[in-house]
């Protein structure tokens, strides 16, 4: 009786893991097939552009290459490593003294260095060109001081300049290092750290020693993030008459009117970053420890004596007024000044149309992303690691380049699809997707996607392999594995870079400009209007509702990681 | 869901632009300045005006839109995009007699592809106090070695400076407009950089003596109340009106190729030309009208007369390329 039973359950359990089995491979082709799909959306704006490369060009190019090519490439590795050197220096030091570190205000410090984030660059450009102008406060101080005639009674550093590019972006962008490599210390086994202390190593001796080398993953990734987005600023570097690559993109294509060439050279550009990358894997490659799901609860801190308290103090305080507090201050004294002027209804309208887009941006890439990672998860061949690779390279593509690749095959698609209505009698329904916020959307989701790959492959890298092969012995569906499994231990990232993407999609500016429909604007473009006409008096009221509206997921990042 | 209902509403509603009642704008001027005189227009003839305004990528977006682009009148800032756009086939050929009647033949296209509606003069402007005999400037001038370290200017890509480089090569031949531009970079008191308004207040702050500028953009400084010191440290030089003349470059429209709404977008360039709005183009941006019949406003004309270069547009535009390859080549932007 019992034996019939037992082969009952036994053909049961047979019938239903062949069942599951069964299901799980045709999900998996789902998957497949919905993978391939998805990087070719996410490829669109590549392929579109480098289609043009390839269109006959004229001489531009060779002339380009004779003149100035040079100069534009010497300056953007220049803005590269510098900008990288920066924002390691700031970063990495910040995120090991909130990390391991007790000081006072420590917890304030721990929130407020990842407010910076939310300001965008070429705001943080205005502003600091204003403060550091022949008229700006300081100079005029400067010289009722020491009673200085004219400019050329003494020296004074140039802020538009190449340095002063990689001042600005560097401010902007530690808060990637120090986020990533704070949530990389603490994720970090607090034996290691309690084992350099029993050795007796100085707190000093213990960053360089065994911190730094073991966060060396989130160093890299981070800075690669930084390193991407620092070459493809447009807007920063030409208010401050920095000729780089994207200057040169810009050049050929608006000036020469010679898209083939601009294409060739985002081509090459995108290669660069591909060569980079490559690389980053390879350290990647080189480390790769799983963390099976055991956390030391207990966390060892460094109590910093006075001294180191207060240098410590100065050093997150100096970080967090020259990059946010300052800036922030500038602007909140025009739009107090220029209230009147700058407020009016639409302004309204402005921020929810930021809000919406945004909104739409994280919840699209992050959907994509968990798709691309999880494919490359449960079925690890070429198609799904060079999927993910191609995905994240719209960072690197500059914005109005990008918006170009994005509005070439959406308006191809309005055509048949116009053209297809009028075959069939019907009237042209006119373009639905080019020249639409669903455009915009798109544009960001490329761009932004890159975040939303390096989190969630990282988080993703610590899920150990032996959980899904249990999951699957229990009999589980690839989709269950997802959900039950991955999906819980990986959530927190997902919800970071949901937020991060959030807020750089509140900041970007040259996809809404060129894409946007009738009479739409965002907040950004809104600043640009004024901004870009010497008058940030009445674009500052509308920049500081996209730092404040970015400063809510920041938050909120902020406490998640902690939790961790 | 919800959402995704709410999208999908959107996105039927959105196309709504073959009204018979509205004319969609393309614009590379900046949205604001235009308002008031499209406001005008609306409460005139009853149509609604849309527009995208867009410094870049705005003719790609054109021309990949294609036969379905909802854009019907093309507002440019400058001469060279005007005849990019009919060069790229993007354009048509519009008549209307009254256009015709306010706007003379030079500053129309042959094939009736486009019209000019303003003109700007390149200007110099120079320290009220620094510069000795500053009426008689020419833009020759400024490769004196008198100037050096004194001089202040945007980039020398930017629209308005090529097509004064332009003019130069047409004039002098590319050799000769090379060993200038070499001279004019050796001038620099900076690296070229800002807009030119940011040029005018680095005269007032003592930082260069002379710089170039557009027109307007004295106006726009003297009626801003922030602005208005750096105006007031300059004089507009109007220059070359010992020989040629001074440079000028027009902003104009174009009827897009496939414009839904032809004839409101002949109506809109009927009205840009008409006294009212060019009027209204002198007094509230402090342009030129192409007008005949309109004189410039009261601040623009006290300025005072000058001679202007009578080079013929598509002169400037053929030597656009060679100009922007001397730039390039002379580094003047490094």
């Amino acid at each position: 009786m019992s034996s019939v039973s037992q082969t009952n359950v036994q053909q049961q359990t047979g019938k239903s893991l062949v069942a599951s089995l069964f299901s799980a491979c045709k999900q998996l082709k789902k998957i497949h097939v919905s993978t391939l799909l998805l990087a070719l959306i996410l490829a669109a704006p590549l392929i579109s552009i480098s289609i043009e490369a390839f269109a006959p060009n004229s001489d531009t190019f060779a002339h380009i290459q004779q003149t100035v090519l040079a100069d534009y490439v010497i300056n953007t590795c220049l803005l590269a490593l510098g900008v990288s050197i920066l924002v390691i220096s700031i970063g990495v030091p910040l995120a090991w003294l909130i990390a391991i570190c007790d000081f006072r205000f420590k917890g304030f410090f721990q929130w407020a260095l990842v407010l910076p984030l939310a300001m965008p660059a070429y705001i943080v450009a205005y502003t600091y060109t204003d403060l550091f102008d022949y008229a700006g406060p300081i100079q005029t101080n400067l010289r009722n001081w020491f009673g200085w005639q004219s400019a050329t009674d003494y020296y004074f550093f140039d802020i538009r300049s190449l340095p002063g590019a990689i001042i600005v972006l560097a401010l902007v962008l530690y808060p990637y290092v120090y986020l990533m490599v704070r949530a990389g210390f603490l994720e970090q086994q607090a034996n290691l750290t309690h084992v350099a202390r029993t050795m007796g190593y100085s707190p000093t001796k213990c960053f360089f020693k065994v911190s730094v080398p073991v966060a060396r993953n989130a160093i890299i990734a981070s800075t690669a993030l930084v390193l991407m987005e620092s070459i493809a600023d447009f807007a920063t570097v030409k208010y401050f008459a920095v000729s780089t690559l994207t200057t040169a993109i810009y050049d050929t294509w608006l000036g020469y009117y010679d898209l083939a060439a601009a294409a060739k050279l985002s081509i090459i550009m995108v290669a660069g970053i591909f060569i980079l990358l490559y690389f980053e894997r390879l350290q990647n490659g080189k480390k790769q420890t799983h963390n099976d799901a055991k956390l030391s609860a207990q966390k060892l801190v460094y109590q910093l004596n006075k001294k180191q308290s207060f240098a410590a103090f100065c050093f997150c305080s100096l970080i967090l007024l020259v990059s946010f507090v300052a800036p922030l201050i500038i602007l909140a004294d025009y739009a107090i000044d220029y209230f009147s002027q700058a407020w009016n209804d639409k302004l309204l309208q402005f921020t929810l149309n930021s809000l919406i887009i945004a909104a739409l941006t994280a919840i699209i890439a992050i959907v994509f992303s968990l798709l691309l990672n999880f494919s490359l998860r449960i079925k690890p061949n070429k198609l799904h690691k060079s999927s993910l690779k191609v995905a994240s390279s719209g960072y690197a593509i500059p914005g109005t380049v990008m918006a170009i690749g994005v509005l070439i095959p959406l308006a191809f698609l309005d055509n048949q699809i116009n053209a297809l209505a009028e075959s069939l009698n019907l009237s042209a329904p006119g373009l639905l997707l080019s020249g639409s916020f669903i455009a915009i959307v798109l544009a960001h989701s490329i761009r932004f996607i890159a975040i939303a790959n390096k989190g969630i492959e990282a988080s993703y890298s610590k899920v150990s392999p032996s959980l899904d092969m249990v999951a699957k012995t229990m009999g589980q569906t690839s989709f269950n594995i997802f959900r039950k499994v991955h999906f819980a231990l990986i959530r927190k990232s997902v919800l970071v870079a949901g937020l991060l993407i959030f807020v750089e999609s509140m900041k970007e500016l040259p996809a809404a400009l060129l894409l946007r429909p009738f009479d739409y604007q965002t907040l950004p473009t809104y600043v640009f209007q004024y901004a870009s006409t010497e008058q940030l008096e009445i674009a500052a009221l509308g920049a500081i509702i996209i730092v404040v509206v970015g400063l809510i997921p920041l938050i909120v990042i902020n406490r998640s990681i902690e939790k961790n | 869901m919800k959402i995704l209902s709410f999208l999908l509403l959107a996105v039927v509603t959105l196309p709504s632009f073959a009204k018979d009642d509205t004319v969609n704008i393309y614009s590379f001027r900046q949205a604001f300045l235009i308002e008031p005189i499209l406001q005008q227009f609306t409460e005139q003839t009853g149509i609604k005006t849309k527009v995208v305004f867009a410094e870049k990528g705005l003719i790609e977006r054109i021309k990949r839109e294609g036969k379905y682009s909802p854009a019907d009148v093309v507002l440019t800032s400058n001469f060279s995009k005007l005849l990019q756009l009919s060069d790229e086939n993007l354009t048509q050929a519009f008549n209307h007699a009254d256009i015709n009647a306010n706007i003379p033949a030079h500053f129309r296209d042959q094939n009736g592809h486009w019209v000019a509606l303003t003109k700007r003069i390149r200007n110099i402007y120079a320290a009220k106090t620094r510069v000795a005999s500053p009426f008689t400037l020419s833009y020759e001038d400024l490769a004196k070695p008198e100037f050096k370290g004194k001089i202040c200017t945007r980039s020398g890509k930017h629209p308005y400076n090529l097509g004064l480089v332009a003019s130069m090569i047409a004039h002098h031949g590319e050799a000769q407009t090379k060993t200038w531009l070499l001279a004019v970079k050796e001038n620099l008191a900076r690296k070229p950089q800002g807009n030119d308004r940011a040029q005018v207040k680095a005269i007032s702050e003592g930082l260069c003596d002379v710089s170039l500028g557009n027109s307007y953009y004295f106006g726009k400084m003297i009626t801003d109340p922030a602005q208005k010191a750096w105006a007031d440290s300059v004089h507009i030089i109007y220059p070359n009106q010992q020989n040629r003349g001074a440079h000028v470059n027009v902003s104009g429209a174009a009827v897009a190729k496939h414009a839904p709404n032809k004839q409101n977008a002949i109506k809109l360039i009927a009205f840009l030309a008409s006294e009212q709005a060019q009027q209204a183009y002198s007094s509230l941006n402090f342009e030129y009208p192409v007008n005949p019949q309109v004189k410039p406003a009261d601040l623009v004309a006290s300025w005072g007369e000058f001679k202007e270069d009578t080079l013929p547009l598509t002169k400037v535009a053929e030597n656009r390329s060679a100009a922007l390859k001397l730039i390039d080549g002379v580094k003047f932007d490094l």
